[in-house]
């Protein structure tokens, strides 16, 4: 036998992996929150009366969760080298037909109405959610249109259809039940709207991490045709990935219903882009096979903190759109240059 | 001689105006080791991705076990017990060698978790690891993704993977072309060791003395078709450096 400097797997004792601490240090996750935990750190030093107040920290939460629902299903999305650009409309479309359904069993306002209605209002939600993810996902799957061009096309028609509902307008008669707990209810001083986002989240992170499902998210965006090649039905996968995207967007949409109590039709036109940001910052790569729904947590936090962090220093908080454009364009440029290393091997 | 394994005939692959197969036979019998050989371009690898399901052909036949055989899907070739190693790996570079290895395969918990779909890495990981050492792949870490692996390694789990998986026939389009010396003889290695179990291999390779060491037979292909068989212990270098740049041609090849 020929010896090699090189060692055989046998010679390597349990399963030779790489040492936890330098696999994290690897991997952009852990930089991103390194990043996050610096600027909380800083605004922190400089009006920690400000910063560590509940009440600042509760509203942080709450406003961020709908963003996180939207950016975990994202993650899944970019991961398969797809985009996503109507999740903000599908959570228009969301929050408006199911505050309408709600309405239209409780004759007509739904203020009043109990836990039935409620949960008939989350099934309309989540239901319309997932057809527009349905057919975002066919479209690109089967027709072979690609998921910018379809995306966008459904970024506009769930838009147009949500104001076609309504005339327009807001929708209000949300039920007080549904804003007590929901809305502006709290768990041990934790808003129960982001204990939902934080389930959603974990059981995302479960399924991109643990699963069938979340390796073959991970394979068909890193070689589609290898994916293909070894019998995975990259059709029905993706088919499955734009699915959840919008099912997400839809309970999204319906945990903006509970938090605002109404369903407004405007002010999401930009949901999709903050999505994407917060998953490209968190390390997930653009160019797919890449990331994780821890790194999307923190890349949901760094444009909020950014924006509650100025305001309170007194910083115009024009400048918070700015800066988290540089760190996004920065997340980007490390993520390619690193792959063009790579890849030159 | 037995009955083939797997035969194909007359089979034409056209992408648009490209006329990449026009009228390719072939035939690989059980337990041998088959070299398919051809200039650059000759189609060799279409002939491969039609006989595991990758591509369709436009027209022709193909027969297993003598039976006739539409393979529709790579999982119908994967069903039969064919596996492949491609031209261009189709490996997910993201992934690392043992995702790759039981991509498509992956082993799920026991249990309820197994129902919900929740992989156990852990068996994987120490099933590849067994694997690659006994196929000779030479890697230095199994948990870093396939990308971070050299060019020849990369070729190695390839090849490792085809074989752990192949029950009746492995196809390798130039398996040894990014290998060193020592891994190119690990390589020839495992395609005898794989052979003596039964298993037929169709090797694609451009290194003649190659093809000459290892193979039972030879089947040349020159601008889609075959134009000659040999059986490698009764011919030569010249010989099928001849058939291939159609020098030398053989009346019953096609
Ligand atoms: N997807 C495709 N689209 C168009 N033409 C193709 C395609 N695949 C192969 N061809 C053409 O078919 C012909 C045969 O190609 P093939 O890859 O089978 O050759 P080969 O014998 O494997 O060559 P090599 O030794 O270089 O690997 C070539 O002329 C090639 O350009
Ligand atoms: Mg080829």
């Amino acid at each position: 036998m020929t010896t090699d400097e090189k060692t055989t797997l046998s010679t390597l004792p349990d399963e030779q992996r790489t040492p936890l601490l330098k696999r994290l240090t690897g991997a952009n996750t852990l930089w991103i929150g390194l990043v996050l935990l610096v600027l909380v750190a800083t605004f922190g030093a400089i009006r920690p009366d400000a910063i560590f107040q509940v009440t600042t920290l509760q509203f942080l939460l709450a406003e961020t969760a709908v963003l996180l629902v939207l950016s975990v299903g994202m993650t899944f999305v970019i991961i398969t080298s797809g985009i996503d650009l109507s999740v903000g409309s599908v959570l228009v479309f969301a929050s408006v037909s199911s505050a309408m359904a709600m309405n239209a069993v409780s004759g007509g306002d739904a203020t009043n109405a109990g836990w039935g209605v409620i949960a008939f209002g989350l099934l309309v939600a989540v239901v319309s959610g997932a057809v527009w993810g349905l057919l975002n996902g066919l479209l690109i799957s089967r027709a072979k249109i690609p998921p910018l061009i379809v995306t966008l096309g459904s970024f506009g028609a769930a838009q147009g259809a949500a104001l076609l509902l309504n005339n327009g307008s807001n929708v209000s008669g949300i039920p007080d039940k549904l804003n007590r707990t929901f809305g502006s209810g709290t768990y041990l001083g934790i808003p129960n709207i982001v204990i939902v986002a934080a389930v959603v989240t974990a059981l995302g992170a479960l399924l991109l991490s643990t699963t069938r499902f979340g390796r073959y998210t991970y394979a068909v965006g890193s070689n589609e045709e290898a994916a293909r090649r070894v019998g995975i039905s990259v059709r029905g996968h993706l088919t499955k990935v734009y699915l959840l995207a919008g099912t997400l967007a839809g309970l999204a949409g319906f945990m903006g219903n509970a938090f605002f109590r109404v369903a407004v039709v405007t002010g999401h036109e930009t949901d999709n882009l903050n999505a994407i940001a917060a998953v490209v910052l968190g390390g997930t790569s653009i160019f797919g096979g890449m990331g994780s729904v821890l790194g999307t947590v923190f890349g949901v936090f760094i444009p909020a903190v950014l924006e509650k962090g100025l305001v309170i220093i007194g910083v115009k908080e024009f400048w918070q759109p700015i800066a988290v454009a540089i760190v996004l364009v920065a997340a980007v440029w490390l993520d390619q240059t690193r792959r063009r290393a790579r890849n030159q091997r | 001689m037995s009955q083939p394994l797997l035969e194909a005939r007359d089979l034409t692959k056209n992408y648009g105006t490209v006329e990449a197969l026009r009228g390719a036979s072939f035939t690989a019998y059980p337990g041998e080791v088959v070299s398919l050989i051809g200039d650059n371009g000759a189609g060799k690898s279409t002939l491969v991705k039609c006989l595991s399901g990758v591509e369709q052909p436009t027209s022709g036949t193909l027969f297993f076990d003598g039976e006739p055989l539409v393979l529709d899907s790579p999982n119908s070739a994967r069903d039969l017990g064919i596996e492949t190693v491609f031209q261009d790996l189709a490996v997910a570079p993201d992934l690392d060698p043992a995702a790759n290895m039981f991509l498509g395969r992956e082993i799920l918990k026991p249990g309820v978790l197994g129902l919900l779909g929740v992989l156990d890495k852990k068996a994987m990981r120490r099933q590849a690891a067994e694997h690659f050492t006994r196929f000779g792949a030479t890697l230095q870490s199994i948990d870093v993704p396939i990308a971070a692996l050299s060019g020849g390694q990369r070729q190695s789990v390839a090849v490792a993977r085809s074989v752990a998986w192949a029950s009746k026939l492995v196809f390798m389009d130039e398996p040894t072309a990014a290998l060193g010396v020592v891994q190119r003889e690990r390589v020839l290695e495992v395609i005898k060791r794989v052979r003596d179990e039964g298993i037929a291999v169709v090797l694609i390779s451009h290194n003649m003395p190659e093809v000459l060491s290892v193979s039972d037979r030879v089947e040349v292909l020159r601008l889609g078709r075959r134009v000659a068989r040999f059986k490698a212990s009764d011919t030569s270098v010249e010989e099928l450096v001849g058939a291939m740049t159609g020098a030398l041609t053989q009346e019953d090849a096609a």
